[in-house]
C-alpha cells in the first residue's frame, strides 16, 4: 500500500505514491462518468469529517468521495461541537476515537493540528487543510488536472500567484510540484512572500508579465478579503493591477497558459470573469478531479491494512 | 513445480469458435449482444470472439471492459496497492443480453463483483457468462452458460491461461505445486 | 532518598571541591553541624556523625536561579512556592528569584510580603522579583522603595515587555533609588505580532506564524542604550537570538551595570526540533537557529553571559496538549538544568566545568548583590553535590515539579545531582 498511514503534507512524501495516487485518481474519473457514479470498496468503512474551520467547497467534495466510495460518513463541524463550551481538542479526539472510527478527514486553522491528532488517535487521518500549513489534496488534485492537460508532471513550468504567506494551497502545490520535478516560481506582492520561501527550492518573482511570459500553468490563488486594508495590500485595485490575471494581461500575452484556481474565486480581483470563463481554465476540471483524487486517497488509505508497524 | 500443457493454440482457437457458435445458438438476435471482456484475460478472449462472430455472421458486436478492482470483496485484507486497468464501457447496457467474458471460472468472486458493476451501466435483460476455463471449487452459487474446458482440479493445482495479447503464447497450463 | 531535616554532624566525605568564589579545586572533607559548614579539610569520623560518601563527586556551592516561576498566588495547580522549592532541590538549586506574573502579580509591598512569609517555611532561600508596573499594565510605576525594604531583589514585568520606551526609561531611572536591576523582557510586541517560533525556514514549512529574531533584538538595543543613559542596572533575561548576544557584547566593554542569562533549553535545542510540532518546545522568546545557538554558547564562554537562568515555567497538561496556537509558552527546567548546561557547555564545547559552576553559583548570586563566599566556616550551608560525568536518560520519575511539560524527557544527559544541602535540609536524588 502507500508508505504512510496517513496524509498530513506533502512535504517530503514519496513521488510514487504521489502517482500512484493520481492514476488511481483517474480511474475514478472513469467511475464518476457512470450512470450510476458509485462503488462499493469501502463499505463497511466509518469516515468522520472533522471541521475545525468552514469550508463547504472542500467538505463536500470529500463527502461525495466517500459516498461514491460507499463509506459512512459523519461531519462534524466547530460551529455546531462542543469545543465552543471549552472541551479540549484531545478530549474530542479521543471522544471520535471511541466511536469507532475508521478515518478522520480534519480541516483546522492550526498548522500541525492533523499531526496532533495522530497523537490521540490510530485512525488514517487525512489532512483536509492546517491553517497556514498544507492542503495536501488541494495540490494533488491541482497536479492531476495539470497531468491531464500536460500528460506529465516532470519539467513543466507553474507559476503560483498570490498572497504565498497564508496559503497552505502553495505550500503543498510547492512540495508537491518539486517531488514530482516540475519548476515553480512564486509571484506576489513582496510582503506576501516569506523571507525563507527560496529553502523550499523555488524562484520569486514580482513581476506578473514575466511569469506568464515564463510558464506553462498559473495557479492563482485567493487573495483573502480581510488582507485588504489591514496593510498587506493596500487596495483591491492595486492588487489587481500588479497582480491581477485580467483579460488584458492575457491577450497582450498572445500566448497558451493554463488557468488554475483553487476556488472560492474573488471575480475582478485576482481574476476576471471573462479569464475564468474563458478556454484557458481548468477551474471546473479541478473541480471534478477534486472528487476522484479524493476518492482515491480514501481508497488507498482507507482500503488495505497497513504492513504490520507501519 | 510441474507443468502440464492441456490446450494449445490450436485448441484455444477451437474453443472459441465452439464458444461463439453456442453464443449464437442460444441468442437469436444478435444485435442485442454486448461483449464485456474481465480484467486481464477475458479483455482479450472478448475481442477474439467479437472478430469471430464477425467472421461467421458478419455483424460486429459491441464490446467492453470491465476492470472489478473497485468491487473486490478481499480488498481491504490486502497488502499492496492493486493495479486497476480500468472499465471502459461507453454504452449503455439498458435491454442488452451481455456476455460477460473471462478466462477462467473458479470461486466464483470475480464473477460476483463483475455482475455488481454491471449495474452501473444500466439494466440488462439478460447476462450470460462465457469462460475459456472452468476448474470447479465454486465458492458461490455461480454457474457459466459457456464453457471452453472443464478441467477438474485437486488441492494444489492450479490453471494458468496465457494468451498471446498478453503474454506471447496461447496455452492452457495446469500447474501442480508438489509432485 | 528525597527531602530530610539534617542530623547534627554530618560528613560529606572524599569530594573534590569546586569553590567558585576563591577559583580553586581541590579534595577535602566538610563537615557540617547543625546544618552550618563546621570545618573543611581532612577529618577523622565522630562516631555520632552521618557520612555521606563524595568519593568521585563534586561538592561545590548551591546554584542559584535568577529566574523562575512558581505560579503561587493564582495557579497553584501548575506550581507552588513549596513544589517549586523540591523541585529547585532536585535541580542543585539552594536559592532561586521568583518572577512576579502571578495572579494577582507581585506589585505591592504586601505581595512581597506574602512570597517572604511562604518562602521561610521552604527548604531553599526564595527571592521574590517585584513588578515594575501595577498590573504589569507597562504604565504606572508601583511602589519600588517599599517593595525592595520588604525584601524585593530585582524589578521585572517579566512575560510582558515593556514596550513603551518612556516608561522603560523611568523605571530605569527609578531603579537608581535602590540599586537593583532592571530586568526586560525583550521583545517587540509588534515585530514578534502572532509568532510562535523562531521565523525562519522551519517557521515556513511548518506554516506556524514566526517570531524574528529581530523582535528580539531592537528591544535589547533599546534597553541597553536606556541603560546606558540613565546608568542603572539592567539585566537581560534569556537571551535567544546572535545579534542580542552581539549587541550585549558590545554595550560589555564600556558599561559594568549590563548583565544578561540564558536558559539551558536555547542552547540545548534549535527551531529544527519543533519540526514535530511538540507544544513542550513553545517558548518565549522562541528556540532559534543553530547559528543563534553557537552564538549564545559562545556568549556563555566568553563572558558576556552571567549566568544561567532556567525560566523554569510549569504549565498543566491541559495547556499544553492542545494546538501549538492555544499552548501555554514556557517548559519546566530546574530537575533537568545541569544535566544539559553541562552536556552542552562542559561535554561539546570544551568548557571548563569550574566556569560552568560560576555561571550557576557566584555570578547570579554577584549581579543580585547575595553573598557568594559560601565556603566559609560558620556559614549556613547551600551544598550542591554532582556526579558531573553519569550518563541519564531524563525522564518523568526525575520530575518533581508539580508539572511534566519537560521536552527533555527520554533525551540523554550527562552529569547529575546527587545531594542539594539548604537550611539544614539535604535532598537526595534517587
Amino acid at each position: 500500500m502507500l508508505e504512510q498511514k496517513h496524509l498530513l503534507g506533502l512535504e517530503g512524501y514519496p513521488g510514487k505514491d504521489i502517482q500512484t495516487i493520481i492514476d488511481t485518481a483517474f480511474n475514478f474519473r472513469e467511475v464518476l462518468d457512470r450512470p450510476i457514479k458509485k462503488v462499493p470498496s469501502l463499505q463497511g468503512v466509518t469516515i468522520v469529517n472533522l471541521f475545525f474551520e468552514n469550508s463547504t467547497r472542500t467538505r463536500i467534495s470529500f463527502e461525495l468521495a466517500q459516498k461514491r466510495l460507499s463509506a459512512d460518513t459523519v461531519n462534524f463541524s466547530a460551529s455546531s461541537s462542543s469545543l465552543k463550551k471549552g472541551e479540549s481538542f484531545k478530549d474530542t479526539s479521543q471522544n471520535i476515537e471511541a466511536m469507532k472510527i475508521d478515518a478522520v478527514v480534519m480541516r483546522h486553522p492550526t498548522p500541525g493540528s492533523p499531526k496532533h491528532l495522530t497523537n490521540f488517535i490510530d485512525s488514517v487521518i487525512i489532512n483536509a487543510g492546517d491553517g497556514t500549513h498544507e492542503h495536501p489534496t488541494q495540490a494533488i488534485l491541482d497536479m492531476m488536472s495539470l497531468y491531464e492537460k500536460f500528460g506529465k508532471l516532470k519539467g513543466l513550468r507553474i507559476g503560483i500567484v498570490g498572497d504565498i504567506m497564508h496559503s497552505r494551497v502553495a505550500l503543498s502545490n510547492i512540495h508537491g510540484l518539486k517531488t514530482m520535478g516540475a519548476k515553480v516560481t512564486l509571484c506576489g506582492p513582496p510582503n506576501l512572500i516569506p523571507e525563507h520561501i527560496n529553502d523550499l527550492g523555488v524562484s520569486y518573482s514580482n513581476n506578473l508579465d514575466e511569469v506568464i511570459e515564463w510558464a506553462d500553468a498559473l495557479n492563482v490563488l485567493r487573495i483573502q478579503k480581510e488582507r485588504m486594508g489591514r496593510g498587506l495590500v493596500p487596495s483591491t485595485r492595486e492588487y489587481r493591477s500588479f497582480f491581477g490575471i485580467t483579460s488584458d494581461r492575457i491577450k497582450n500575452h498572445k500566448k497558451e497558459i493554463v488557468i488554475m484556481h483553487p476556488g472560492p474565486m474573488n471575480r475582478g480581483v485576482e481574476i476576471d470573469g471573462s479569464v475564468a470563463d474563458g478556454d484557458q481554465t481548468i477551474i471546473l476540471d479541478q473541480v471534478l478531479n477534486g472528487v476522484a483524487s479524493r476518492m482515491s486517497i480514501l481508497y488507498l488509505l482507507c482500503g488495505g491494512k497497513t504492513v504490520e508497524g507501519v | 513445480m510441474k507443468k502440464i500443457v492441456l490446450m494449445n493454440k490450436e485448441a484455444v482457437a477451437r474453443s472459441i469458435t465452439r464458444l461463439c457458435h453456442e453464443i449464437l445458438e442460444k441468442n437469436v438476435n444478435s444485435k442485442d449482444i454486448v461483449l464485456i471482456g474481465i480484467h486481464n484475460r477475458g479483455v482479450p478472449l472478448a475481442q477474439r470472439i467479437q472478430s469471430k462472430v464477425n467472421e461467421m455472421i458478419g455483424v460486429q458486436l459491441e464490446r467492453g471492459s470491465l476492470d472489478i478492482t473497485f468491487h473486490r470483496d478481499d480488498f481491504r485484507e490486502r497488502l499492496v496497492v492493486p493495479e486497476v486497468k480500468g472499465t471502459d464501457i461507453s454504452f449503455t447496457l439498458n435491454d442488452k443480453v451481455v456476455i460477460l467474458v473471462d478466462d477462467v471460472l473458479y470461486s466464483g468472486r470475480t464473477v460476483r463483483a463483475a455482475l455488481d458493476e454491471l449495474n452501473s451501466f444500466g439494466r440488462a435483460s439478460m447476462v450470460q457468462l462465457a469462460v475459456l476455463v472452468d476448474r470447479g471449487h465454486r465458492e458461490l452459487p455461480i454457474k457459466a452458460d459457456y464453457i471452453g474446458k472443464n478441467i477438474p482440479t485437486h488441492e494444489g493445482e492450479h490453471v494458468n491461461v496465457t494468451l498471446e495479447e498478453t503474454d506471447d503464447i496461447d496455452s492452457v497450463l495446469l500447474i501442480r505445486e508438489k509432485e | 532518598m528525597g527531602l530530610e531535616k539534617i542530623s547534627k554532624n554530618v560528613l560529606l566525605k572524599g569530594g573534590t571541591i569546586v569553590d567558585p568564589y576563591h577559583n580553586k579545586t581541590y579534595k577535602a572533607d566538610i563537615w557540617l553541624k547543625n546544618g552550618d559548614i563546621f570545618d573543611i579539610g581532612n577529618f577523622d569520623i565522630p562516631s555520632s556523625s552521618d557520612i555521606i560518601d563524595c568519593t568521585g563527586k563534586v561538592v561545590t556551592h548551591g546554584f542559584c536561579d535568577l529566574h523562575v516561576h512558581f505560579r503561587e498566588p493564582g495557579r497553584e495547580d501548575k506550581e507552588t512556592i513549596k513544589t517549586g522549592s523540591i523541585a529547585g532541590m532536585a535541580g542543585g538549586f539552594t536559592r532561586v528569584c521568583v518572577m512576579p506574573n502571578t495572579n494577582p502579580p507581585l506589585d505591592s509591598p504586601e505581595s512581597v510580603n506574602f512570597i517572604m512569609k511562604k518562602a521561610q517555611e521552604c527548604p531553599i532561600h526564595i527571592h521574590p522579583i517585584g513588578a515594575v508596573t501595577k498590573g504589569q499594565d507597562g504604565r504606572n510605576l508601583t511602589e519600588m522603595g517599599l517593595m525592595y525594604q520588604e525584601g524585593a531583589v530585582a524589578f521585572s514585568d517579566d512575560g510582558i515587555p515593556i514596550q513603551d520606551g518612556a516608561m522603560m526609561r523611568i523605571a530605569l531611572e527609578y531603579s537608581k533609588l535602590i540599586d537593583v536591576p532592571v530586568i526586560n523582557h525583550a521583545e517587540d510586541e509588534c515585530l514578534r505580532a502572532e509568532g510562535v517560533m523562531n521565523e525562519g525556514k522551519i517557521s515556513t514549512r511548518l506554516g506556524l506564524p514566526g517570531n524574528p529574531d529581530l523582535a528580539e533584538s531592537s528591544m535589547v538595543h533599546r534597553d541597553l542604550e536606556l541603560a546606558d543613559f540613565t546608568g542603572a542596572k539592567i539585566h537581560v533575561p534569556h537571551v535567544s537570538s546572535a545579534k542580542a548576544v552581539d549587541l550585549i557584547r558590545k554595550m560589555k566593554q564600556q558599561n559594568d551595570n549590563v548583565t544578561a542569562e540564558v536558559t539551558p533549553h536555547h542552547i540545548f535545542f534549535n527551531e529544527e526540533d519543533l519540526i514535530t510540532y511538540d507544544t513542550n518546545l513553545k517558548v518565549a522568546p522562541p528556540i532559534r537557529s543553530e547559528i543563534d545557538r553557537m552564538a549564545l554558547i559562545s556568549a556563555a564562554k566568553d563572558g558576556t553571559i552571567d549566568c544561567i537562568a532556567t525560566d523554569h515555567a510549569p504549565h498543566t497538561v491541559e495547556d499544553k496538549e492542545t494546538t501549538f496556537d492555544l499552548a501555554s509558552f514556557g517548559m519546566i527546567g530546574l530537575e533537568s538544568c545541569f544535566g544539559v548546561v553541562n552536556k552542552v557547555l562542559c561535554k561539546e564545547s570544551n568548557m571548563n566545568l569550574i566556569d560552568l559552576i560560576c555561571l550557576l553559583t557566584m555570578q547570579p548570586r554577584n549581579l543580585m548583590g547575595f553573598d557568594s563566599d559560601l565556603f566559609c566556616k560558620g556559614s549556613s550551608a547551600e551544598i550542591t553535590i554532582i556526579d558531573a560525568e553519569e550518563d541519564w536518560i531524563f525522564s518523568k520519575e526525575h520530575i518533581k515539579s508539580k508539572s511534566i511539560n519537560s521536552p527533555y524527557i527520554g533525551k540523554k544527559l550527562i552529569g547529575k545531582i546527587k545531594y542539594t544541602i539548604s537550611k539544614s535540609h539535604i535532598y537526595k536524588n534517587s
